[in-house]
């Protein structure tokens, strides 16, 4: 689980180009220039004739759940054509959200059920309990299973804003967890491994975030 | 674990050459040039900020923009969350400001006089981004809702616009509870009687938004070292403790700060 020094790797993964899908929510900036700062090329894009090209895709978001499965409708069949193709898939906070299957958020607004993007089967939860709501700030990481997206972060800080939490069918989908009132889900990844999201923000989680960006880099050079 | 956040704040003018510049100021006066934004940004980030305050004082149209360039380079350079506060009176406004890079804008006066606006960033862009800020002053007299107990005596705290200038008659307590309702996703709690002062935050103040309120509240002004954001976390159960003067002026560092708070039992990113 070592890493070699940013620098080094930077230039190893030269070249990675990387689609940050911009399904209209959100600022992409912070993304893309941490992915930069590590190495890779970025496109921004929403046209999902792109996405075959790409070393790898990024499904960024914030807001609500429905909102975001409403905009993200379009490149459903993308992304599903990508995750069968074998392509790394990254999401984040959101957009790790809607690896799944389901959330008890869209269900909450009434209106019927909003399916997710079920690449991991599973739902999301509110927390629910005396603690602030959203969980809000930097909280540490435990790794618990081995996924290349995870290497060197064990023990680190990460900075979470969120007020639900991915609870995936199967044990084995987690790769990494963290404490607030309970244990629960910081990283997730589908069976293959090559469909994986983190509730926090990499791009705001400081030299821990940025080796997670590189982490997703090298994956997409491999 | 969750941590309590350390959070430098910078207040950022335009200096004679129209150039973006941070000053430092006493009791809302008194500014005083520090450094560089971009510069001091990145110092404190390589020191272990949890996050950064970004205030524009310089309320003018020909600042903005410069600002918005500012902070641009400073989101490019510092990959921590950015609340980017002064100015911002429009969905417009907030649009533009979380596009130049801000993960978080801090909204005051224009929320007071129409509070209808937090409901639409909170629509239109999350509620995790829309701070609302007040700039508190301790009242003693019959006219507030929420009292507290300050040196023996029963005040209230009102909502005060223009640096503190002019009073409004709102209750800060009673607008903290109305503004989380609307969607503010955190509470940014700006003292006009301990600003500057060194003398410790408003503790009343803190806890009496705190106590009201289950949104994360970041307690500020006052701050005159690492023994004053410990009492705002332990007795008024803060979750952020937000300091200028102290961190520009290298009376303390972020890292000494979160030493002693370590050592003191308060969860902290080290």
């Amino acid at each position: 689980m070592s890493h070699q020094s940013t620098t080094a790797e930077a230039t190893e993964t030269a070249g990675a180009d990387i689609v940050v899908v911009d399904y209209g929510l959100g600022n992409l900036r912070s993304v893309t220039r941490g992915l930069e700062r590590v190495g890779a090329t970025v496109t921004i894009t929403d046209d999902p004739a792109v996405f075959e090209a790409a070393d790898g895709i990024v499904l960024p978001g914030v807001g609500a759940f429905r909102e975001g499965m409403d905009n993200a409708g379009p490149y459903r069949d993308a992304l599903e054509a990508a995750v069968d193709r074998g392509q790394p898939v990254f999401g984040i906070c959101l957009g790790m959200q809607m690896l799944l299957g389901s959330s008890e958020e869209a269900a909450h607004a009434g209106e019927g059920d909003v399916e997710g993007l079920n690449f991991i089967p599973g739902t999301n939860v509110r927390f629910s309990g005396d603690l602030k709501v959203p969980h809000m700030g930097w909280n540490n990481l435990t790794v618990t299973s081995d996924h290349p997206i995870a290497d060197g972060i064990d023990g680190e800080y990460a900075y979470f804003v969120h007020s639900y939490y991915a609870v995936p069918d199967s044990e084995d989908a987690v790769v990494a967890t963290s404490e607030y009132e309970s244990t629960f889900p910081a990283i997730v990844a589908n069976e293959a491994g090559n469909v994986f999201g983190t509730q926090f923000h990499p791009e705001k989680s400081g030299e821990t975030g940025l080796q997670i960006l590189q982490n997703f880099v090298t994956i997409c050079m491999e | 674990m969750l941590t309590k956040r350390i959070i430098p704040c910078i207040d950022v003018d335009l200096d004679d050459d129209g150039n973006a510049a941070v000053y430092t100021g006493v009791n809302f006066e008194n500014l005083k040039y520090t450094g560089d934004p971009v510069e001091m940004a990145k110092a404190y980030n390589a020191a272990g900020a949890d996050e950064f305050v970004f205030l524009d004082i310089t309320a003018s149209a020909d600042g903005r923009e410069t600002m918005l360039d500012t902070v641009s380079a400073v989101a490019d350079e510092c990959f921590i969350p950015l609340t980017v506060g002064g100015g911002i009176r429009t969905q417009e406004d907030i649009k533009e400001t979380l596009r130049a890079g801000a993960d978080k804008v801090s909204i005051n006066t224009a929320a007071l006089e129409r509070p209808a606006l937090i409901e639409e960033g909170a629509k239109a862009f999350g509620s995790q981004c829309i701070v609302i800020s007040v700039d508190a002053r301790r009242r003693f007299d019959d006219a507030g809702e929420y009292y507290a107990d300050v040196d023996g005596e029963s005040c209230w705290f009102e909502c005060t616009i223009k640096g503190g200038r002019e009073g409004t008659g709102i209750d800060v307590v009673e607008w903290a509870i109305e503004a989380e309702e609307r969607g503010a996703g955190e509470l940014f709690v700006n003292s006009i009687d301990t600003d500057g002062t060194k003398d410790g935050y408003d503790i009343p103040l803190t806890k009496a938004v705190c106590d009201n309120v289950s949104t994360p509240v970041i307690a500020s002004s006052g701050c005159g070292g690492p023994e004053d954001m410990h009492e705002v976390f332990t007795d008024a159960n803060a979750d952020a403790g937000l300091a200028a003067s102290i961190f520009h002026f290298d009376e303390y560092s972020i890292e000494d700060t979160k030493a002693y708070l370590d050592e003191h039992g308060i969860p902290v990113r080290l």
